[in-house]
C-alpha cells in the first residue's frame, strides 16, 4: 500500500467574483451627443409609431402597415404581404444583416454598438432619467453612497416608477406588431386580449426595467456576444475610437503641463472620457470590449481640449493603421477613404448582390401556387368499365387580396378526365375551374380516370389563374394504375 | 469505523472511511437542497391526499379533489361530442338525400364519417376503404345494392345477411355445386360463360354451353345480360369488379359453395348522425351516385373552406 501524500493546507482561493462598479456618467454636449441623440429619438419614434401606420389591402386583408399575423400566418410589410413558404425572404435578410454587420463592422467599427442597438438606446434614456431625478455625476455618486433616509427612497421610489413607465411603454408597443394595434389597444384596456398579450407585456416590460434600468453596461460587457464577434472582425484599418497616446503621453495636471511643456503631452488626466463613459471604461487603455464607440469621450476630450488651447482630436474616430501613420508624423487620412477600401467595398457588393436579388424575387414571384398529394391508399381503384381511377388531394393557393377563378388542368395522361367530390360524374372534364377565396389556401379533392389499359406514369397538375396570364403553377404528380409498380 | 478527526487541508471532518488513503469528507448537502428536499416530502403528502395515490384491494384510494383520469376521460369525451354537436348540429333533423344541398354540412359530416369509418369499418374495408376480396371496394362505382346517400344508410342501418334484423338486406346465392343443382363440367361451362361476359375469356363451344347454363339457372337473379340486379343485390357479371376474385377458379368456388358476406347493422350500435356521417363519407369515396349539385343558394365561394397556411 502507498503511503498517503501528504497535501499542503492551501491559501483559501481568493475570490474570482469582481463586485459591479457602478457607472455615473456624466452630462456632455458635443457633435456625437447630438448624434446620439437623433438616432435615439429615430429608434423610439420608429418603434412606437411603426404598428400604428394604415395601409389599406381591401377588404380582405388588414389594413396595418407592418403585421405580423402569427394565427394566420402572413407577414404585412406596406404593398408586401409573405407567406409561410416565402420564409426564404425572411432568411434572405437575416443573411444581409449579417453581411451588413461584416460591412459596417469593416468600416465603422461597433458603430451599431454605440448608436443603434436597443440595449444603448434604452440605457442611455434611463441615464437620463437618472440625471433628471438624481442630478449629475456627483450627486448621483453622493446619493448612491448616502443611507436611505425618507428623502432617499422617495427619490429612488419616483425614479423606479418613470423606469416602469418606460418599460411598460417598451414592452406595451410590442404586441402592437403581431395583431390590429387599435382594436388591441382597446382590448388591452378593458381586459378583453388575449392572455398572451398580457404575459408579453409583462415579461418585456421586466426584462426591459431589468436590463435597462440596472445591468445596463453588464448587459454589454457579459451578456452579449455581439460585441465579441464583432471585436473578432475588427482589424486595423477598421475605425474605433482611439487615444493618441502619443500625443496625450506622459499625462500630467495642466499645471504640471504648464511649467514643464516638454515632458507631458496633451493629457491633462482630467478623467472626463472616464467620467462620460455609459460603460464606465478607460478609453486610454486602449480597444476593450467595453468600449460601445459611442464617442461621448471624443465629445468630452474634444471640449477640454478646446478649454486647454489644444487641437481636438486626442480622442477621436481612428483606425489603428492611422494612428501609427499619425504617430509618425504624416496628416491623417480622410475618413472616407478609410471606409471605402476593397474588403468594404467586397462586403458591399455581396450585401447589395443578394439584396438585389430578393427585391427581383419579390417583384416576380406569382401569386398563385399548387401542391398535389396524391392518395396512396388506395394508390387506385379499378372502376367497373375497366378504367383506373387515382385520387389527388390539389391545394389551391391565391395569395391576392380577392377571390380568383383558377382553372386547373390535366397535362399529359391521354384521356384522362377529372372531377371533384362536389361535381357530377358526368361533368367529367380535362380542365376545371373553381373559385378560390382572397389570401387563401383552398383543398379540392380530385379524381381523376383514365381509360382501360393505362399504364403507370407521371404526368402534371397545372393550375391558371382564370384572365391573368403568367400567374400559373404545376405540379407533378404520379398516375397508378393495376399491374404497375 | 476509524475515529472522526478534521482534514489538515480543509479543515473538513471526515465521514470516518478510507480506501487505499483516500479519505471522504463530511460535506453536508446545501441548505437549499435540503429545504427543496423537503417540500417534495410536503408536496408528495398534499399529493396523495388530494389524488388517487393509494392502492387498495379492488381500487385506490378516491382523493378530496374527486379527481379520477376516467373522469378526465369522460369530460374530454363530452367536450369533444358538444364540438362535434356544433358542427354537424342540423345533421338530425335533415334527410340524407337533402345533404348535397348544404355542402358545410356536407363537409362536416363528410369528415366525421371518415373519422367514424377509422373506428367501425376498417377491419372489413381497411383503412382506404379499398376492400379485399370478399369484402366490397367502397371507392369503386359498383354497387350491389345501389350507392346512392340513401340506400347507404339503409344498408348501415340495418346491415346485410345481419340476422335478427327484419329490414336487412338478405340474398343467398343457391349452392349450385355443393347441393347438387349443377355438376363440375357444368359450372366450368357457366364460369367460362360469366368471364366471356367481360372479355376475360375467349368466347368457345363450353361457353356456349356456359350460356344455356347461365339463362337456365342464373339469369333470374343476374338478368338475361348478366347485368345483376339491385333488389337482389346480384352482382353485375359483365364489369371488371369482382368481389370475390375474377378468375375461373374463383368464379367457379363462388357458383359451388357461393360466399355471403355478412355486414353488422349498424343502427344497433351508433347513431343516426354518425350513420349518416359514415354515408356521406363512403358515398364521397368517388362511386357515390345520384350525387344532387348544390343549390345556389350556399354560394361556393362563401362557404368554402378556407384554409389559410
Amino acid at each position: 500500500m502507498n503511503k498517503p501524500v501528504q497535501i499542503k493546507a492551501q491559501e483559501p482561493p481568493v475570490s474570482l467574483y469582481a463586485k459591479r462598479e457602478p457607472v455615473f456618467n456624466r452630462r456632455i454636449d458635443g457633435k456625437f451627443r447630438r448624434i446620439k441623440w437623433a438616432i435615439m429619438a429615430l429608434c423610439l419614434a420608429v418603434y412606437w409609431i411603426t404598428p400604428w401606420l394604415r395601409w389599406d389591402r381591401g377588404p380582405y386583408a388588414p389594413d396595418q402597415a407592418v403585421l405580423i399575423d402569427l394565427a394566420h400566418r402572413r407577414f404585412y410589410m406596406f404593398g408586401i404581404e409573405i407567406w409561410p413558404h416565402e420564409f426564404y425572404f425572411v432568411a434572405g435578410l437575416l443573411i444581409m444583416a449579417g453581411i451588413g454587420l461584416f460591412l459596417v463592422t469593416s468600416a465603422v467599427g461597433r458603430a451599431w454598438c454605440g448608436y443603434a442597438c436597443p440595449q444603448t438606446v434604452w440605457t442611455d434614456l434611463f441615464q437620463h432619467v437618472d440625471r433628471l431625478f438624481d442630478g449629475d455625476r456627483n450627486a448621483r455618486f453622493r446619493l448612491y453612497k448616502a443611507p436611505w433616509t425618507a428623502s432617499k427612497i422617495a427619490r429612488r421610489l419616483a425614479k423606479w416608477s418613470v423606469y416602469l413607465a418606460i418599460s411598460f411603454a417598451t414592452g406595451g408597443a410590442w404586441i402592437f406588431y403581431f395583431a390590429d394595434a387599435p382594436t388591441l389597444h382597446q382590448e388591452f384596456w378593458s381586459g378583453t386580449a388575449a392572455p398572451v398579450a398580457y404575459g408579453t407585456v409583462l415579461v418585456l416590460t421586466l426584462t426591459t426595467f431589468v436590463l435597462g434600468g440596472f445591468m445596463r453596461e453588464q448587459v454589454c460587457i457579459y451578456m452579449c456576444p455581439w460585441p465579441r464577434i464583432q471585436t473578432a472582425m475588427l482589424d486595423e484599418k477598421s475605425l474605433i475610437v482611439t487615444y493618441k497616446d502619443w500625443r496625450g503621453e506622459k499625462r500630467g495636471s495642466l499645471k504640471k503641463a504648464q511649467k514643464n511643456p516638454e515632458e507631458y503631452g496633451d493629457c491633462i488626466d482630467c478623467n472626463q472620457c472616464v467620467a462620460v463613459c455609459p460603460t464606465g471604461i478607460d478609453i486610454r487603455e486602449g480597444a476593450q470590449i467595453g468600449c460601445i464607440t459611442c464617442a461621448l469621450c471624443i465629445d468630452a476630450c474634444d471640449r477640454v481640449m478646446a478649454e486647454t488651447g489644444r487641437p481636438r482630436g486626442l480622442i477621436d474616430y481612428a483606425t489603428l493603421e492611422d494612428a501609427e501613420n499619425e504617430k509618425a508624423g504624416n496628416a491623417p487620412t480622410r475618413h472616407m477613404k478609410l471606409i471605402w477600401r476593397p474588403r468594404t467595398i467586397l462586403y458591399f457588393c455581396v450585401w447589395a448582390a443578394i439584396g438585389l436579388g430578393l427585391l427581383f424575387t419579390l417583384g416576380t414571384r406569382v401569386h398563385t401556387g399548387l401542391t398535389v398529394a396524391k392518395d396512396r391508399n388506395p394508390p387506385y381503384i379499378l372502376m367497373s368499365d375497366g378504367s383506373v381511377r387515382n385520387a389527388y388531394t390539389l391545394r389551391l393557393r391565391n395569395m391576392q387580396g380577392r377571390p380568383r377563378d383558377m382553372e386547373i388542368a390535366i397535362e399529359g395522361l391521354p384521356g384522362a378526365v377529372m372531377w371533384t367530390e362536389d361535381m357530377a360524374r358526368e361533368a367529367a372534364a380535362r380542365s376545371l375551374v373553381r373559385k378560390v377565396a382572397a389570401d387563401a389556401t383552398q383543398g379540392v379533392r380530385v379524381y381523376v380516370v383514365a381509360p382501360a389499359g393505362s399504364t403507370d406514369q407521371s404526368f402534371d397538375f397545372s393550375v391558371q389563374a382564370v384572365g391573368e396570364p403568367g400567374e400559373a403553377d404545376s405540379s407533378q404528380a404520379k398516375f397508378d394504375t393495376p399491374g404497375g409498380e | 469505523m476509524a475515529d472522526k478527526r478534521l482534514d489538515e487541508a480543509t479543515n473538513t471532518e471526515t465521514v470516518g472511511h478510507e480506501w487505499d488513503g483516500i479519505e471522504e469528507l463530511n460535506t453536508p448537502l446545501p441548505r437549499w437542497w435540503l429545504w427543496t428536499f423537503y417540500a417534495t416530502i410536503v408536496f408528495a403528502i398534499g399529493y396523495v391526499i388530494a389524488y388517487p395515490a393509494l392502492p387498495g384491494i379492488s381500487q385506490a384510494s378516491e382523493g378530496m379533489l374527486g379527481w379520477s383520469s376516467r373522469g378526465q376521460l369522460d369530460a374530454e369525451m363530452s367536450s369533444a361530442a358538444a364540438t362535434r354537436a356544433k358542427a354537424v348540429a342540423g345533421l338530425a333533423d335533415l334527410p340524407i338525400e337533402q345533404l348535397p344541398q348544404h355542402p358545410q354540412l356536407m363537409r362536416a359530416a363528410v369528415a366525421g364519417g371518415a373519422a367514424a369509418f377509422k373506428v367501425n369499418c376498417v377491419q372489413c374495408h381497411g383503412a382506404g376503404a379499398a376492400g379485399s376480396k370478399g369484402y366490397p371496394n367502397l371507392n369503386d362505382d359498383d354497387w350491389l345494392w345501389g350507392g346512392d346517400l340513401k340506400t347507404i344508410e339503409t344498408t348501415l342501418i340495418h346491415g346485410i345477411r345481419q340476422p335478427g334484423d327484419d329490414a336487412t338486406r338478405i340474398s343467398l346465392m343457391p349452392n349450385f355445386g355443393s347441393d347438387g343443382l349443377l355438376d363440375a363440367g357444368q359450372i366450368n361451362d357457366v364460369a367460362g360463360y360469366v368471364l366471356s361476359l367481360s372479355g376475360k375469356e375467349k368466347k368457345s363451344a363450353a361457353t356456349q354451353r356456359g350460356a344455356q347454363i347461365f339463362a337456365d339457372n342464373c339469369a333470374v337473379c343476374h338478368g338475361d345480360n348478366a347485368k345483376g340486379n339491385r333488389e337482389l343485390g346480384a352482382p353485375n357479371l359483365t364489369d371488371a369488379i369482382w368481389l370475390d376474385g375474377g378468375s375461373k377458379a374463383e368464379v367457379a368456388a363462388q357458383i359451388h359453395h357461393p360466399h355471403h358476406g355478412v355486414m353488422p347493422a349498424w343502427g344497433e350500435r351508433l347513431d343516426p348522425v354518425t350513420i349518416k356521417m359514415l354515408a356521406a363519407y363512403v358515398h364521397s369515396l368517388g362511386g357515390g351516385e345520384e350525387f344532387a349539385a348544390p343549390v345556389a343558394a350556399e354560394a361556393p365561394a362563401a362557404d368554402a373552406a378556407q384554409e389559410t397556411d
